[in-house]
């Protein structure tokens, strides 16, 4: 995980259009599954409940999809603190993913631009499974701070 | 429209009259102990969202919400649903065949600017929700009705935050 005192501001005049954004891996388990229904208020059971989850038809307990919106949160944040914000970003849960394996979240560069005035930065994000099936595509737009 | 269409539409009238009409609004707290919960429960390390004299010295007025997190709806035992715990609203109990329900996706949109305005800890908002559309499909998962609802979260009448989501019924 980034470190929240020796990451370095990214700043809109370094970053590049194709450019890789630091990954973030995750690897959720049950316990932190129930931690986030506590947080999130989703206290559905395909979430916790094994036989519940397959009763209904699923193999088993299934990780929440805006759990995994969140992680990708994360995975901005991390890189556009403090100075920087995120202005926007959607991801559809295409696959499921499942607690105690490992789910990456990646980022690639597609745009940089200034409008309205805001240097801003549009990527596509992702969660891939350890198969390397993106799961969870999407995109964001965030704003950078320019240096000087 | 295909006579198989047709026939295999689940798109009410009733339902159809209710895109776009913006419900009632209903109270979301904002408080450190949720957000910090939150936090906690992504995996989270950076102070920003832990230790207030920290988030202070960034510009924020308290612990700022990570992204995703807007809030928490009021809990009320006679008016909130039991399992998501945001608001049960009429319009959104319509008879349609399909029994089984996903999370299709989540858009959240941010419209504050600067450490000082960002939602944070203390805040108290008011979201309103509407049908953006229903739209129908057939996929692996056989017929399906897809359903986006826009959440719009105000703080003082001004909007902070919209979050669209998508619901597919199957």
């Amino acid at each position: 995980m980034t470190s929240e005192t020796t990451t370095e501001q990214v700043y809109w005049d370094d970053v590049q259009e194709g450019q890789e954004i630091p990954a973030l891996k995750k690897n959720p388990s049950t316990q932190q599954l129930v931690q986030w229904a506590a947080a999130s208020g989703d206290f559905y059971q395909i979430h916790y409940d094994q036989d519940f989850a397959r009763n209904n038809n699923l193999k088993g307990i299934i990780v929440h999809g805006a759990f995994k919106h969140a992680f990708l949160g994360q995975l901005l944040h991390d890189w556009v603190r403090y100075e920087g914000r995120v202005k926007r970003y959607q991801v559809s849960y295409r696959g499921m993913d499942v607690p105690g394996q490992e789910f990456t979240c990646r980022g690639v560069i597609t745009r940089k631009y200034v409008e309205d005035g805001e240097p801003r930065v549009d990527l596509e994000v992702w969660g891939e499974n350890p198969e390397g099936q993106k799961t969870t595509p999407g995109t964001a737009t965030v704003v950078l701070p320019r240096r000087g | 429209m295909t006579e198989k269409q047709a026939q295999t539409s689940v798109i009410t009238e009733a339902m159809q009259a209710t895109i776009g009409v913006e419900s009632e609004p209903w109270t979301v707290e904002v408080d450190k102990t949720s957000v910090r919960m939150f936090a906690r429960a992504v995996g989270y390390r950076d102070p920003l969202f832990y230790d207030e004299d920290f988030a202070r010295s960034k510009g924020y007025r308290s612990l700022p919400c990570p992204p995703h997190f807007l809030g928490t709806p009021m809990f009320n035992p006679g008016t909130s649903d039991a399992t998501f715990g945001a608001p049960r609203r009429g319009n959104r109990d319509f008879s349609i065949p399909y029994t089984r329900r996903l999370n299709g996706g989540t858009d959240i949109e941010y419209f504050t600017s600067t450490a000082a305005e960002a939602i944070c800890a203390g805040d108290v908002l008011q979201a309103t929700s509407r049908v953006a559309s229903f739209t129908e499909r057939t996929g692996s998962l056989g017929p399906m009705l897809i359903t986006i609802s826009e959440t719009v979260y105000r703080r003082d009448g001004t909007i902070v935050a919209i979050s669209r989501g998508t619901g597919i019924a199957y």
